[in-house]
């Protein structure tokens, strides 16, 4: 059986990778998910802004005692920790991809296009194999509009694109007004890889201490809909490698994205939920269901039952609401569809 | 050449650096820096001229640096090191070995004071001069660029002369002033340093392949000879040096000489000086040459051996009076020695017959310890010197109005050079206005066409400090080594500062005064106090003013007001065109904070540019308008001491009180906090009283004791003013007992640990404790009067109060108040209980370091005294001694226990048996025991008064003692770890009655950051600029290796209770106590107001493993050795890497610092075990006390 493919360019063992989650914040978190079978790793989020806040606390705590006492004028040696502040973060990939036989993809959450650039290179100098450039941000603004987010995305790419020589792919939220022009811009901004799609983690609220907090929630297969539509559609309109996320829990899901058009599927909600060698398990239903349809290679399925071409996209998306509606009053009855 | 601006230190270090291989420090104020900058230098690959990279090594101490220094030498290493004052002096006994082998060397010192009636870190001679007989000999630098150029002559000459030298130069005023100055080349210290010079060194160092003996034990029969050896070296020093400063001119342009004369070819008054004072004397003497005054000056460099042939030489045939101005003081002598060496040389000179006739010479002092010296007191002391019968033994820039010895000057004299700019910045510590200036001071310098100097004045509080910077540019080389009197532009970063300090008065008739005002640009002039209104209107000053709080708060930097208030310096000065300024200005940003991180670079930036537009021209009216005075000092009901001294201190007036003002032995009234009422902080604590439990967490961890808790019956609250807050006491059997948590809000530096140890749950949805900070100017100013009400509510009676828990210390009365520690302080907590368990009867030995400085930095001092007038009795001896010195205090204080019991049990009859009996066989450890024998004792003063003869005589004097006192040796880890060790080590070992208190913040704080013995393993601090390397001694288990020792490792953030449980074991145990104390502090980088997170931290992580050794355990037959804490539930890294200095390494060494962490993981686990193993043992596996008999 060949479950060999391709991503951004790189080859991999199989087409099941492990998205940023906190299962990649150790090496040996990294090595389990590697020793799975998982055909690449994500690895969690460098996060610039955290590390731009840590840097101006840093800052305060050491600016307001210095030349403030004659009898001293500071507290610190004299060391640059300009480019410090994501150096955790770089050590631990460096020593991901040392551990390791697979491809460590980076994920980086910019601040601003000098930011976005300086962190690229680092983690391209750290021997990420790739990029994975997540412009999460919750417009919170209501008055910015959306071609200024739009623009953002791609400026985002051309910079990161401009900066590091690695693969390059891009993260993106599917709230957009026409994700398939987003898609497509993206590509033509040099994107080597759409990864459809980010989930917000949205707050939660806590009823009893009246009090709002985050809230961590994994994803389930209901939620997988979106992404397969739009990777079905997008499958030969664009020539960046497409990503499945959000919503893996069995093999069936992983085929499902693989007949959608997926170049890769990724999942953190099923590992975090049966932990690292739950990837193991994917790959054996996904070899399991290509055995009994006879599949020999990932290449036979991919892209399977993708719009193609020559069909039109909306009429595929209505035809999928129409049969989801007929479904739905099957399994149901009509009540449920009336408002 | 290149042109810079630097500090005298840096200056010396320079060529220093270059011309070493090893450098052996310890850091000591004003010389650290050089210290400093030679271990960054070398830890960033920087090498000598030899192309090698100076060894430096941080030793335990000055004696260790000179032990290491001499060795080195001998080893024939080019070696050097850095120091001033009492380092200086615990390097003399090595000073003598080292010029006694004719050996050479050079010792780089920032002359300072030397404590005496007190302690001061400011610049004089007293240092140099009591090493002057040592056989080193002394060069002296007079200015910054001196600085630089003569630490190369030292270094050129040693090595010739092989005569080891000392180069001075003024601390403070000369190694803490910017200057702009040219470096030299690497070529001119080749030139004058050539290697066969380094050969011949290396050639006279130990070595076995040529071995000989130095260092041998001499008899009678030949030491004398011996001694005198070395003449001829000495007689050929003088030329030698002056041979080196020749080649250096030829070199450079810049022609030095051992002394220079400089005035009148027949002048007929000369003054003789050494040091900065000689830019100054020198410069007046142009000034009144100009006036046609017949006067000179000669400025002595060379001073040992001293050039006398040079002098006498030098000096005009006119000379009818010579007056020797030295900076220093000798009690009893004759003269002080730079006179005596004048009176010496001419007399000398006389007798031989080179000289043909003797002149007056008489011998003054000025500017000990920084005192100002002007021109016009130079001038003053031309005028003395042109009377018919000169004063001798005079003073200048005192008034001494006990013995007379000082002379007047017109304080009205200016004679600086009109192009030269003067301007002054008030500012606040935490504001940046320093920093702002060095780099305002280093663009103006950077003109090939300009010269630039600066000076900063920095006030002794660690919080709420204010800072001066005064500030001078212009076309001609500045030497002016003193304050600037009038400026062109003032500004003042701080709007209290106006009502504080005298901003104006240093603001010359139409200059600038730029403010920084947070009110609307509409209500600036109203919100002026009258006398300031009325000043500007005097002096037709030019108002501007900024709110530049608020545009630092939109640049995102709170509080950082620098860079705007440097913006406005160049708008409105017009120095550089506005454009080229701003560029240079984000230039030096970029220099600057580029190594702190690009979003600090561009929030910086940012506050720049949003600066002019919020820059306003104020008008100022015809007429004052305001009616506001400005606050009082202090309060009128404030001792008469406080007012007409202490007052005088504060509000920086200091320099105009007599000698007579001055107490003569260095004793001063205690408690003078409580009247400097210094509102530092906008945020103050607020308490909720309906949230509140009353367990007294938030009190007992108060730094400042701004926190005070009574319990009353509610009859008192009648006359309460509106808005006193009380509540119902939570605590049975007092059902009309009220309670109340005063918030000292005028005191309260916001430094919200109160808040973080609050256990109170929020009120839902606010986020609110009960007790909170606010920024409501309300709450500060009910404070002020619920404050006065609260004190009239008596006290709690200390018998009635638990002395056993966190929730009943509260009601013990602080004697330790409102000190100048940074706000948020880790240590003062741990005071501030000692002084609430036993401060009645408490005598502390306070090492010197933050807590001394802090605790005894004039003009207010925080240790304070009861409603009866008793209170903790206070002294600092020195850095290294504290042990030994508290040693002794006790040992004082036991000997006359011991005479008063004897002398008490001979007048048995006389006083009565019963009494007597009672009072000698009364135990003294619970506070009602304690209460009696006080009750008992002032019984046997009344039955003593008017008993005759010397037994009841001698019992009066010393019958206090009958009552318990506690002995207290203090002090941080630089004493306990390094400098003191062996002291602590020995008192330890003594089995006397002491207790030691080590607060422990893990780096030298007071000195800025330099690692010491108890800095831990994979820590960055100033020479661990790597990380450290070394594990942290474990001093409590080398002290519980005694068996007689009582040992306990708190920390109060984690446990209090374990804490207080502690310091009352400690303290009850009748022998040797040692608390080491966690200490968090601002060298760790943390955000203060989470100090006490991270002492729970340090402890849920096993690096500050709670416990407690009690040898009396041991006697009754069970374990001694308890283990407090729980297990670590936290690995390490979670707390360290919440603390800057852990994660600087991480930032810059990662690799290291993985090593390094894994060390420390392992060192933890490694000491867990091992205490874990020792919490089990039986009695019998510990070393029993051997202090005891039975």
């Amino acid at each position: 059986m060949d479950l060999a493919t391709t991503y951004l360019d790189l080859p991999l063992r199989n087409p099941l990778v492990a998205s940023a989650s906190p299962l990649s914040q150790t090496v040996a978190g990294v090595r389990a998910l590697a020793d799975a079978g998982v055909g690449a790793v994500v690895l969690y989020s460098l996060f610039e802004e955290q590390i731009r806040r840590q840097e101006i606390a840093d800052f305060e705590i050491v600016a307001m005692h210095e030349d403030s006492f004659g009898e001293a004028t500071s507290y610190f040696p004299d060391v640059d920790i300009a480019a410090g502040g994501a150096t955790p973060y770089l050590r631990h990939l460096e020593k991901s991809v040392a551990a390791v036989d697979i491809p460590v993809i980076a994920s980086l959450n910019g601040v601003n296009l000098e930011g976005w650039a300086q962190c690229a290179r680092q983690l391209q100098d750290s021997g990420a194999a790739a990029l994975e450039v997540n412009p999460y941000a919750v417009p919170g603004d209501t008055r910015v509009a959306g071609a200024v987010i739009e623009e953002r995305h791609v400026e985002i790419v051309h910079t990161v694109k401009d900066a590091v020589s690695i693969p390059v792919a891009v993260k993106l939220s599917p709230f957009f007004s026409a994700t398939g022009t987003m898609c497509r811009d993206l590509d033509a901004a040099g994107a080597d890889g759409l990864v459809l799609f980010n989930r917000f983690l949205q707050p939660d609220i806590d009823i009893e201490a009246l009090a709002v907090g985050p809230a961590v929630t994994l994803s389930s297969p209901v939620e997988s809909g979106i992404a397969r539509t739009w990777i079905a559609i997008l499958r030969g309109r664009v020539a960046a490698s497409l990503a499945a996320t959000t919503g893996v829990e069995s093999g069936a899901d992983v085929v499902k994205y693989l007949l959608a058009g997926a170049d890769v599927v990724m999942t953190a909600s099923s590992l975090m939920r049966h932990g690292p060698a739950y990837a193991a398990t994917l790959l054996t239903e996904l070899t399991a269901w290509m055995e009994r349809k006879g599949f020999a290679s990932v290449a036979d399925v991919r892209g399977l039952l993708a719009l193609g071409d020559e069909v039109d996209a909306a009429a595929y998306e209505r035809a999928g609401y129409v049969a989801a509606l007929t479904h739905a009053k099957d399994m149901y009855g009509d009540f449920l569809v009336r408002n | 050449m290149t042109r810079t601006t630097i500090d005298g230190n840096e200056a010396t270090v320079h060529v220093a650096h270059r011309l070493s291989e090893l450098c052996a420090i310890y850091p000591i104020t004003p010389s650290s820096t050089m210290a400093e900058l030679a271990d960054d230098w070398s830890a960033k690959g920087r090498t000598n001229i030899w192309g090698t990279v100076p060894t430096v090594i941080e030793m335990q101490s000055e004696g260790g640096a000179a032990g290491a220094l001499h060795g080195a030498l001998q080893g024939g290493a080019l070696s050097t090191t850095f120091t001033a004052s009492q380092g200086l002096l615990l390097m003399i006994p090595n000073m003598y070995k080292i010029a006694g082998e004719l050996t050479s060397a050079v010792l780089h010192v920032a002359a300072r004071s030397l404590a005496a009636q007190g302690l001061s870190i400011f610049g004089d001679h007293q240092d140099v001069m009591a090493v002057r007989q040592t056989g080193f000999a002394l060069l002296s630098s007079g200015s910054v660029q001196e600085a630089h150029d003569l630490a190369l002559v030292a270094h050129a000459a040693t090595l010739r002369s092989r005569i080891p030298f000392v180069h001075f130069f003024d601390g403070f005023r000369t190694s803490h002033e910017l200057n702009t100055i040219e470096l030299l080349d690497d070529a001119v210290l080749h030139a004058l340093v050539p290697e066969s010079l380094v050969h011949e060194h290396r050639m006279r160092g130990l070595s076995p392949e040529r071995p000989f003996v130095r260092g041998t034990a001499q008899n009678p029969d030949v030491y004398f000879q011996a001694r005198e050896t070395v003449n001829p070296f000495y007689a050929a020093t003088p030329g030698i040096v002056q041979g080196v400063m020749d080649e250096f001119a030829a070199q450079t342009g810049r022609a030095y000489h051992l002394l220079e004369y400089a005035g009148h070819a027949e002048a007929e008054r000369v003054i003789v000086i050494m040091g900065s004072g000689g830019e100054t004397v020198e410069e007046t003497v142009n000034h009144l040459l100009a006036q046609g005054e017949k006067v000179g000056v000669v400025r002595i460099r060379l001073y040992r051996p001293f050039p006398a042939a040079e002098l006498v030489a030098a000096l005009p045939a006119t000379a009818r009076v010579v007056g020797v101005l030295d900076r220093t003081k000798e009690p009893g002598s004759g003269g002080e020695p730079l006179y005596l060496d004048v009176v010496a040389a001419l007399s000398g000179a006389y007798a031989e017959g080179h000289l043909a006739s003797m002149p007056r010479v008489v011998g003054g002092r000025y500017g000990l310890s920084s005192k100002e010296f002007t021109p016009a007191m130079v001038a003053g002391v031309y005028a003395a010197l042109a009377a018919d019968r000169p004063p001798t033994g005079f003073t200048v820039g005192i008034t001494d109005d006990v013995s007379g010895t000082s002379i007047d000057y017109d304080r009205g004299l200016h004679i600086e050079d009109e192009k030269t700019l003067r301007a002054v910045f008030f500012g606040l510590g935490s504001d940046g206005t320093v920093g702002a200036n060095k780099n305002t001071i280093k663009i103006l310098g950077e003109d090939p066409n300009r010269y630039a100097q600066a000076y900063f004045v920095y006030d002794s509080k660690k919080s709420g400090g204010s800072t001066i910077s005064h500030l001078r540019f212009g076309p001609h080389p500045i030497k002016a080594p003193y304050l600037v009197g009038s400026a062109g532009f003032v500004g003042c970063h701080h709007f209290g500062l106006l009502d504080k300090l005298d901003v104006l008065g240093l603001t010359r008739p139409g200059g600038v005064i730029l403010l920084n005002a947070s009110m609307p640009k509409d209500e600036v002039w109203q919100s002026l106090s009258r006398p300031v209104q009325e000043e500007i209107i005097a002096k037709g000053l030019q108002l501007y003013a900024i709110d530049a709080d608020s545009v630092a708060r939109g640049a995102g930097l709170p509080g950082r007001t620098n860079t705007i208030l440097q913006t406005c310096f160049f708008a409105i000065s017009g120095v550089m065109p506005r454009e080229e300024a701003i560029e240079a200005i984000k230039k030096s940003i970029r220099k600057t904070y580029g190594r702190r991180g690009p979003e600090v670079v561009r929030r910086n930036e940012a506050a720049v540019d949003a600066t002019l537009a919020q820059l306003h021209r104020i008008d100022v009216p015809e007429a004052a308008t305001s009616k506001r005075a400005p606050r009082a000092i202090v309060s009128a009901d404030a001792p008469e001491f406080v007012r007409t001294v202490t007052a005088a201190m504060m509000a920086g007036r200091g320099d105009d009180l007599p000698v007579s003002a001055m107490p003569v032995d260095g004793t001063f009234p205690s408690g003078t906090t409580a009247y400097e009422k210094r509102r530092i902080s906008d945020l103050v604590a607020q308490w909720d009283p309906s949230g509140c439990i009353q367990c007294g967490n938030c009190a007992f961890v108060c730094p400042h004791a701004v926190l005070r808790s009574k319990f009353y019956d509610r009859a008192a609250l009648d006359g309460a003013p509106d808005g006193f807050e009380s509540a119902p006491l939570n605590a049975a059997g007092l059902p009309q007992s009220g309670y109340t948590l005063q918030v000292y809000t005028e005191d309260c530096t916001g430094c919200g640990l109160c808040v973080e140890a609050c256990p109170v749950t929020p009120v839902v949805g606010s986020g609110r404790k009960a007790i909170n900070l606010t920024a409501d100017e309300g709450v500060m100013e009910r404070g002020v009067t619920n404050v006065g009400f609260f004190e009239s509510i008596p006290q709690n009676e200390r018998a009635r109060v638990d002395f056993g828990t966190v929730r009943g210390a509260q009601f013990l009365q602080p004697l330790f108040e409102f000190s100048g520690a940074c706000s948020g302080c880790g240590e003062t907590p741990y005071l501030k209980l000692l002084s609430q368990l036993f401060g009645d009867r408490l005598t502390v030995a306070n090492a010197t370091g933050c807590s001394s400085i802090y605790g005894g930095n004039l003009p207010t001092t925080p240790w304070t005294r009861n409603a009866q007038g008793r209170g903790p009795a206070w002294s600092n001896s020195l850095f290294e001694d504290n042990a030994e010195f508290g040693l002794g205090l006790q040992m004082a204080a036991d000997l006359h226990n011991r005479l008063a019991r004897e002398r008490l049990s001979m007048l048995r009859d006389r006083v009565g048996a019963e009494l007597v009996d009672d009072i000698l066989s009364a135990p003294q450890i619970r506070e009602s025991e304690l209460a009696a024998q006080r009750v008992r004792v002032e019984e046997l003063m009344r039955r003593l008064d008017g008993m005759e003869g010397p037994v009841a005589e001698d019992l009066r004097s010393v019958a206090d003692h009958l009552v318990r006192r506690s002995v207290w040796i203090v002090g941080g880890d630089g004493w306990a770890y390094d400098i003191g060790s062996g002291g602590l080590d020995h008192v330890l070992a003594s089995g006397r009655n002491v207790n030691i208190l080590v607060m422990d913040t893990e780096v030298y704080s007071n000195t800025g950051g330099q690692s010491s013995k108890a800095t831990p393993i994979a820590a960055v601090a100033k020479f661990a600029a790597a990380g450290k390397a070394v594990a942290k001694k474990d001093l409590a288990l080398q002290a519980t290796a005694y068996g007689s020792v009582y040992v306990a490792r708190v920390a109060l953030g984690a446990d209090p209770q374990q804490t207080l449980r502690a310091f009352r074991e400690a303290e009850a145990y009748d022998g040797t106590s040692l608390i080491i104390a966690y200490s968090h502090c601002i060298a760790h980088g943390i955000e203060m107001s989470k100090g006490l997170e991270q002492q729970k931290r340090a402890v849920n992580s096993g690096h500050w493993p709670l416990m407690r050794y009690d040898p009396t355990i041991r006697d009754r037959g069970d374990n001694p050795f308890f283990l407090d804490s729980p297990r670590p539930t936290i690995p390490l890294s979670d707390y360290i890497y919440k603390e800057l200095r852990y994660r600087m390494l991480r930032q810059t060494a990662p690799e290291e610092a993985e090593r390094l962490l894994g060390l420390a993981q392992h060192a933890v686990d490694q000491r867990w075990a091992v205490y874990e193993e020792m919490a089990t043992r039986s009695a019998g596996q510990f070393m029993p006390d051997a202090t005891k008999r039975n």
